[in-house]
């Protein structure tokens, strides 16, 4: 069973277990169009929630990726080195860019379920 | 990601229209402008292979208009460096608007007109952030004998790619008339419209001016031929960018000399000499003794774009330059940019190291245009 949480500025977080694999959602793919370049965090860094972790770019613009929860990279989407458009295509599926080992289960209460994201989205 | 601001934004006459296509709109020079419809890479794609239709509508279109072709060149050559009285009719030059300390206040398109009556015209496109500049200058600097007219509302836009001719010469036959850099009037489908050779992508194409009222039938007209998409500002810079061309306000301003940005071609071979231009002699200096700094074109190592504002280092991590324009290029597979280096490291080949939030990327400069200009000389 996994579980997959929002932030307010449309990163997900699919949590199953203690991990949670996290990305962006198909609405901010759509936003900033072609990506071609995602600069993803080391297996191993750890982040406090709210920390800059990751920096996906696009043809027009670099967008800094927040960490939604506290806790340690496990792994990285070592594919979007080369296929950075995975990130358009299947944004909650092979897009994804990185796995983190979450602290705190308790910090995912604040984040959105996916009813709320959407209507946050559609805000 | 906020949405983008769109309240007093100025709109083109292809406004409904970019909306009906499904254009992103944006704010851009005080204008609502498609920056995208399906996708950047799509539509630079699209462009570099087939052809492309961008609104540039924005841009400011001005003539200038004195008793005869001498009077209205020189008047303008007292502004502007390129060879302006030279011009034959039907002929159009790259040239810049200078002040006296020799910086650039804007690039733009002097065009003499071919057609019967027009001796003594000379049309002038100008950057849609600096068409009011532009003309105030224009007004406070030129004798108050010649005649300044803006046609703001009037429509242009770019048909580009290497099928733009092919698809044009359906309804004139000015693709087998024109070279680059020529231009004339002409009718298509009993609209009026003047036709320039010329564009930004670095491909072959036209750029089309017409009355605001026409607009949305010459637009819908081009767009509906199978070889045509429309593009938006996302695509066209990173065109220009691979094309090596300039972007007013990133690769040049009001404190950057034309030696320094590589644009001595927009400075008459004569003229260089003569002078009698703003700033002459400073630039004549520069052109003497060498730019202390120059802009190259570099290609970075990996897939990460090296934007505006990234600085450019030593060996020993101390600033030497500095990024003006950066992109991924989707033609080139590669980061591009431009940046101001110490002239002596703008050599081809020189290795230099950018740095991208705290990493440094290797880059090389290459020559310009990265990409192989397909202008057409006939």
């Amino acid at each position: 069973m996994s579980d997959t949480r929002y932030t307010e500025d449309h990163e997900y977080i699919k949590v199953e277990g203690n991990t949670g694999t996290v990305g962006i959602s198909d609405y901010a793919q759509n936003q900033l169009g072609d990506v071609v370049f995602v600069d993803v965090p080391e297996v191993g860094a750890k982040f406090a929630k709210g920390d800059e972790v990751a920096v996906v770019e696009s043809v027009k613009a670099a967008s800094e990726i927040y960490a939604p929860v506290s806790g340690t990279v496990t792994a990285v989407n070592e594919k979007l080195a080369d296929e950075p458009g995975l990130v358009n295509s299947s944004p909650d599926g092979d897009g994804w860019f990185f796995k983190i080992e979450i602290d705190d289960a308790g910090e995912l209460d604040g984040l959105m379920n996916e009813d709320a994201y959407k209507a946050h989205a559609d805000a | 990601m906020a949405g983008a601001q769109t309240e007093n934004l100025q709109t083109t006459p292809l406004n409904d229209t970019h909306i009906g296509w499904g254009g992103r709109m944006v704010g851009f020079a005080g204008y609502s402008m498609p920056v995208q419809y399906k996708g950047v890479i799509a539509e630079h794609e699209q462009t570099r292979s087939s052809a492309s239709l961008f609104d540039v509508s924005h841009m400011g279109q001005v003539i200038v208009t004195g008793p005869d072709h001498e009077t209205t060149a020189q008047a303008l050559e007292s502004l502007m460096p390129g060879d302006l009285v030279g011009l034959n009719p039907g002929e159009m030059r790259y040239t810049l608007l200078l002040n006296d300390e020799g910086g650039i206040e804007d690039d733009l398109i002097v065009t003499r007109p071919c057609e019967e009556g027009t001796d003594g015209v000379l049309m002038i496109v100008f950057n849609a952030g600096r068409k009011d500049h532009d003309v105030a200058i224009l007004r406070e600097k030129l004798d108050p004998s010649l005649k300044i007219e803006t046609f703001w509302d009037k429509a242009l836009m770019a048909l580009q790619g290497p099928k733009a001719a092919d698809v044009l010469a359906r309804y004139c036959d000015l693709p087998s008339k024109l070279s680059f850099m020529n231009a004339a009037a002409t009718t298509i489908e009993g609209m009026e419209v003047y036709v320039s050779r010329s564009g930004y992508t670095g491909e072959d194409g036209f750029e089309l001016s017409v009355a605001a009222d026409d607009a949305v039938k010459l637009a819908e007209l081009l767009v509906g031929n199978d070889e045509v998409e429309p593009a938006g500002l996302g695509a066209r810079d990173s065109l220009r960018l691979e094309a090596g061309l300039c972007l007013y306000g990133h690769d040049m301003d009001d404190k950057r000399d034309p030696i320094s940005a590589g644009l001595i071609f927009a400075i008459g071979k004569g003229r260089r000499v003569e002078g009698g231009f703003p700033g002459a002699s400073v630039i004549q200096k520069i052109i003497k003794d060498g730019a202390t700094q120059k802009r190259a074109g570099i290609r970075f190592e990996g897939r990460m774009p090296v934007r505006e504002g990234a600085e450019i280092v030593d060996a020993d991590g101390n600033k030497i330059g500095v990024v003006t324009s950066g992109t991924f290029g989707p033609t080139i597979g590669a980061p591009v940019a431009f940046g101001y280096v110490p002239a002596e490291l703008a050599k081809l080949g020189t290795e230099l190291t950018a740095m991208v939030r705290g990493k440094p990327v290797k880059g090389t400069v290459e020559k310009l245009p990265f990409t192989p200009a397909n202008y057409v000389r006939l």
